[in-house]
């Protein structure tokens, strides 16, 4: 391997006294690619980053960042972290702050001299820059984060809920930075749980529930409302050759569930059939299926699912966030 | 250096929050009673009816110049509890912390950096006063304290191993817990030394033994009796008797260097815990 992943673990396990907060994690993230960690609060998308970035030792599994193992400072060399709850220390003015931090990367000072005005200037504190932190609203405070999560133009940024203290011209902000670091190449590891956020920005999104991954999609991005790659719900309409009263007894449900060899969360309710499929190759087969197992088959609709649906359907009710 | 950034954050922080400031400000006016109330003692004293010889004169101002440091060795583990109590502890629990040890850099530069900051606030500190007390002294008395460096050098070991143990429990404990447990530790170390002292007096090796105890547990006071021992008057190194410490119960250099140890053991293990937990 010439270059390697950016993130690479394998079953990353946390457990904090009795409470599993991160049960098996198993992930690769691409060079280039933004990726989504979506999850409801409390599903353990903190305490995953937190372990790439060796903020948190695993109670099992292993994993590299940026080639070196996790909690090797080497893998951080280039690497920018906004946290979710951003708390910096606030007797500092907004430009000491980036300082500081691009002195603990080791930057020249006249390389430092250079980016932090063009950060201040990016989200858009160049007038707060000699104000304490502690005199910054909420969302300055995450601007500064952000500016600080950049500041060493680094390969993979990852972004805690980036937008939670944002307004919506800030909001829009986040997405034309991760847009630019995505047209630059760099790699994103965005936590959300804001479904439109992730939405519009991610290449490809991993649903996490009770400290697992339950799902991986990659998203379509282009006009109109981004759809996902692979999972379609499909709409079937479909009734036996000779009618109803021709069908043996518990033959119509044999065939249903013989669909679910394409499929997933295969529902009939009489004629009306759906199932979740993973991409339009299964179509034709799915089709002949039917026809072979003498059916008629009257409507086969395909439809893509939105985030949202595919959100509810894989974490469910019991998310409060 | 990430430690050297983070050292001159540390004191800056110092500086910012007004923490130094404070310090040197109330410093220059304890100084300066300090010195008011030696100038008016001797005043007195040479003016009496029955001036006193040089020996009891010398004895009185050794007396005086060591209650002087007496004060500022508790000030001195007072300042080295108070600044350091929250640093870890606080880091932590607002998550500061996050930002800084996500960086490309190992937690002991994290550590060791706000250790350096603290140590060379506490250094000037100890100079200000320790060395402040001294020069009134000599200034308004003439009297020159024996071995004032070694006596500072014990006061100094003093406040860092206060320091060290502070920042060893921050690792583990909230700021609140963290800073009653080291005072509380000071002041069993204080009570043994007393215990120790008028037991040594009234011959009791019961309560030599607690006091000797009590020093392995903290060694803190028996630095502070070592260091009055360092600058002991003519008369008490004669008569052997000193309100600070009596002939046989003063600390060994064997106990000197155990408290050096322990201080050392202690940053050690706050490196430890620090590189260990999850933050």
């Amino acid at each position: 391997m010439t270059t390697p992943h950016p993130i690479q673990v394998r079953h990353l396990r946390k457990v904090f006294d009795d409470k599993v907060a991160v049960a098996d994690l198993s992930l690769t993230v691409e060079r280039g690619e933004v990726f989504g960690f979506l999850g409801p609060n409390g599903a353990g998308k903190t305490t995953a980053v937190k372990m790439l970035l060796g903020l948190i030792v695993p109670t099992y599994g292993e994993g590299t960042l940026n080639g070196a193992p996790l909690g090797d400072p080497r893998g951080r060399a280039r690497v920018g972290f906004l946290p979710e709850h951003f708390r910096f220390h606030e007797w500092l003015r907004g430009s000491e702050f980036l300082q500081l931090h691009a002195d603990l990367y080791r930057m020249p000072r006249d390389v430092a001299r250079r980016r932090i005005p063009e950060l201040l200037d990016l989200v858009g504190l160049q007038a707060h820059a000699r104000k304490r932190l502690s005199a910054y609203s909420k969302g300055m405070l995450q601007r500064i984060g952000l500016a600080q999560a950049l500041l060493n133009d680094p390969d993979l940024v990852f972004l805690d809920e980036p937008t939670s203290g944002l307004d919506p011209v800030g909001r829009r902000l986040v997405r034309d930075i991760i847009r630019d670091l995505r047209e630059r190449d760099k790699t994103v590891f965005l936590n959300s749980h804001l479904l439109s956020e992730v939405e519009i920005t991610c290449d490809r999104v991993a649903f996490i529930k009770q400290g697992e991954i339950v799902h991986t999609s990659t998203l379509q991005g282009g006009a109109g409302a981004p759809l996902i790659e692979g999972d379609l719900t499909l709409q079937i309409r479909a009734r036996p050759r000779g009618g109803w009263l021709s069908c043996p007894n518990g033959q119509w449900e044999v065939i249903v569930a013989g669909l679910a060899q394409w499929g997933r969360d295969v529902r009939a309710e009489q004629e009306q059939i759906s199932l979740t499929v993973e991409g339009e190759a299964d179509l034709p087969s799915i089709a002949r299926y039917l026809i072979e197992q003498d059916v008629d088959v009257y409507a086969l609709s395909p439809q893509r699912m939105s985030l949202e649906d595919l959100f509810v359907q894989l974490v469910g009710t019991e998310s409060e966030g | 250096m990430a430690t050297w950034v983070i050292a001159r954050l540390t004191l800056r922080e110092a500086l910012q929050r007004k923490i130094a400031l404070g310090a040197v400000l109330l410093g220059i006016v304890f100084l300066a009673v300090y010195g008011a109330g030696l100038h008016f003692i001797r005043q007195d004293m040479t003016r009496g009816v029955q001036a006193p010889t040089a020996l009891i004169a010398n004895q009185l101002y050794n007396f005086l110049s060591l209650s002087g440091l007496y004060v500022v060795n508790f000030l001195f583990v007072m300042m080295a509890v108070l600044t350091s109590v929250d640093t870890i502890a606080g880091e932590m629990a607002s998550g500061r912390i996050h930002t800084l040890a996500s960086k490309p850099l190992r937690r002991w530069e994290i550590l060791i950096g706000k250790w350096i900051g603290f140590v060379i606030m506490l250094t000037l500190y100890l100079l200000l006063m320790g060395g402040g007390v001294a020069g009134v002294a000599r200034l308004v008395t003439g009297y020159r304290l024996p071995n004032l460096l070694r006596g500072l050098g014990l006061i100094w070991l003093n406040g860092i191993l206060m320091l060290n143990v502070t920042m060893y429990g921050g690792t583990q404990l909230s700021a609140l817990t963290n800073g009653v447990l080291v005072l509380a530790g000071f002041g069993i170390a204080f009570v043994g030394g007393w215990v120790e002292q008028i037991g040594s007096f009234l011959d009791s090796q019961a309560a030599v033994t607690i006091g000797i105890l009590t020093s392995l547990l903290m060694p803190s006071e028996a630095l502070w009796k070592r260091a009055a021992y360092e600058m002991r008057s003519l008369v008490v190194e004669t008569t052997g008797f000193s309100p600070f410490n009596s002939g046989s119960s003063v600390p060994s250099a064997l106990m000197i260097g155990y408290a050096a140890l322990y201080a050392l053991v202690a940053l050690g293990l706050a490196v430890w815990s620090l590189e260990r937990r999850d933050l």
